[in-house]
């Protein structure tokens, strides 16, 4: 069996006609792993025996007669700050080095219940902070588009390992981009769903109030694929919602006739390279060509949300990462005489530069004197932002634009101008400030062959929609491109 | 507002951060360049703004909490499973009370 290229509609196609069998597949799959992980670095966790054991119990059930879950054999990677039973979840950082989580995440639970495979856990920015995958504790992640370019972060592992062909799917957490940017520069699908939509019991929490779990893919069929068992009310996350998860894959029927398109100019304003641009638009206007409509519209607040994200997100990182002190779980530094002294020694050397940046920004602008200032002035802007949307879809369906305002940059090139970093996710962060959906989809190279990724938005809950636009685009548009591996 | 080196002493104190003088140097100079970034939506009229309070914005979801129904705990062993100094089912911290 071809792993090669390996969707979860051929995989189970595949098993019904008995051409092989989960085991094979999972064989398979941590063969190429071996093979090619050493460079990519996509993996901090393989779940080799597991796996192996699982797959096999599989091939048990269908031999039985059981019919194919959802999922059933399908190799999924998690990204390594979502929680898996039993088995090792860092965060990419050395403060939970040794984690071992008690429980499931919900959106882990849900998988294994529709009979996925977990294949391992894989690298990320550490606690999902950084637009790179340079900031893990734990080592790069190269693309496979190009070893001596970064993957996106901050999940970069996911993203890479759904490139290279190591998973069939992965998850990966979107706080302002983490999600669609490494999908975007590995030439995947990426899915940041709205808020709400996938619990997020498990997910190691950043910025809880824009943090939600999603998936990458290689198709967005297989998207829909997966959101469809991730999604849903958990009555352990408040902030789940109980609206009803429909059937996205039924809603792929190829149709984008009357669809109205927005196009903001403020999403190809300066700044956004010329190659990236041209991508796009002829993207734009192939959607054009199946029918969709293209409107103008008008998000002015984008120049503001970089600055707002920036201000909410490491303000509730402050108070989330206070949790890490040394008493509970992961490292201890060992030697302090007080309590106090223990604490700070803990954090100090369990968390890495950017993480400390973080919690430093988010305990400044929270602090007396400058709540007002930075804080709740940024809470007003996001109320702003949200109302871009609002108006913005009052006259469009979905909106459209780039993913990143370049393709993948070079290893090293943002590290020493953390400000620089923040910049890349300047088309992202909007959608996880007003709480909507939206995917990453690849429309093209670069002429250095490096994928350049589209990104649509739509309203709150309408997944639907979105993967509808994205499906019928890429049915009448395949990216057919893979990496030189 | 530039920010002081002084400043960036306090704020890690607050978290609980125990830098280096050669990340307080640093720092002081990162931090100033984002919070003059971040200044930015000073340029904004927010008077009659209400404060983003919620993400979700699903009018039509019910986000009552569930009832108040005793569950399953983790029991003390799995919690304490992961502890770096656990000790007859308590969590060992060095001293508490410190002197002065």
């Amino acid at each position: 069996m071809e792993i090669i290229g390996l969707t979860i509609d051929r995989l189970h196609e595949a098993l019904r006609a008995g051409a092989t069998s989960v085991t094979e597949v999972c064989q398979r799959t941590l063969e190429r792993i071996e093979a090619l992980d050493p460079q990519l670095g996509a993996f901090l966790t393989v779940n080799r025996d597991e796996a192996l054991r699982r797959a096999e119990e599989l091939d048990r059930d269908l031999a039985r007669g059981e019919p194919l879950r959802p999922l059933t054999g399908v190799p999924v990677a998690i990204k390594d700050n979502i929680c898996t039973k039993g088995l090792r979840t860092t965060c990419a950082s050395k403060i939970l080095h040794n984690f071992i989580p008690p429980y499931n995440a919900t959106a882990v639970e849900r998988l294994l219940e529709a009979g996925a495979i977990l294949i391992g856990k894989t690298n990320c920015d550490e606690f999902a902070m950084g637009s790179s995958n340079e900031n893990s504790a734990f080592g790069i992640v190269r693309n496979p588009w190009d070893a001596e370019r970064v993957p996106g972060g901050s999940s970069g592992g996911s993203g890479a390992a759904v490139a290279a062909d190591l998973c069939v799917v992965a998850l990966g957490s979107d706080t302002g981009g983490s999600v669609r940017l490494p999908a975007a520069f590995c030439g995947v699908v990426g899915l940041k769903p709205t808020y709400g939509r996938v619990s997020r019991y498990g997910l190691v929490a950043y910025g809880s109030s824009l943090d939600q779990i999603g998936p990458i893919t290689k198709t967005v069929a297989d998207a829909a694929r997966v959101l469809r068992v991730i999604a849903g009310r958990d009555p352990r996350d408040s902030t789940s919602s109980n609206h009803p998860v429909p059937d996205y894959l039924a809603a792929l029927d190829g149709e984008i006739k009357g669809v109205r398109l927005g196009v903001p100019r403020e999403y190809f304003g300066p700044g956004l390279d010329e190659e990236v641009r041209a991508v796009v638009w002829q993207a734009i206007h192939r959607f054009a060509d199946l029918g969709a409509e293209i409107v103008d519209v008008r998000l002015p607040h984008t120049e503001y949300a970089i600055a707002c994200y920036y201000i909410i997100a490491t303000a509730e990182a402050s108070s989330n990462l206070a949790r890490y002190d040394g008493v509970r779980y992961g490292y201890r530094a060992q030697g302090a005489t007080t309590l106090r002294e223990m604490y700070r020694r803990t954090r100090n050397e369990g968390f890495g530069a950017e993480v400390k940046r973080r919690i430093m920004l988010g305990t400044y602008v929270l602090s007396a004197g400058y709540y007002d200032a930075y804080y709740l002035k940024a809470l007003k802007v996001r109320t702003l932002i949200e109302r871009d949307f609002r108006e913005a879809f009052a006259r469009c369906d979905l909106i459209v634009g780039p993913t990143s305002p370049t393709v993948a940059f070079r290893l090293g090139e943002k590290t020493e101008d953390p400000l620089a970093m923040y910049l890349s996710d300047i088309y992202t962060i909007m959608a996880n400030l007003a709480g909507i959906p939206a995917i990453s989809i690849p429309v093209g190279l670069s002429r250095e062959g490096l994928p350049i990724g589209l990104q649509l938005h739509a309203r709150h809950f309408e997944e639907a929609t979105l993967l509808r636009a994205a499906h019928a685009y890429e049915r009448a548009f395949p990216f057919s491109h893979k990496p030189p591996l | 507002m530039p920010i002081t080196k002084r400043e960036v002493e306090k704020i890690a104190e607050l978290a609980h951060l125990e830098l280096t003088e050669e990340e307080k140097e640093q720092f002081t100079v990162q931090l100033a360049a984002i919070i003059a970034y971040v200044e930015k939506l000073n340029e904004l009229d927010t008077t009659d703004v209400p404060p983003m309070a919620h993400a979700g914005r699903d009018e039509r979801a019910d986000y009552a909490q569930r009832d108040d129904v005793v569950g399953e705990g983790l029991g003390s062993e799995l919690a304490l499973a992961n502890a770096p100094d656990p000790a007859r089912g308590y969590f060992r911290v060095p001293k508490v009370i410190e002197e002065g």
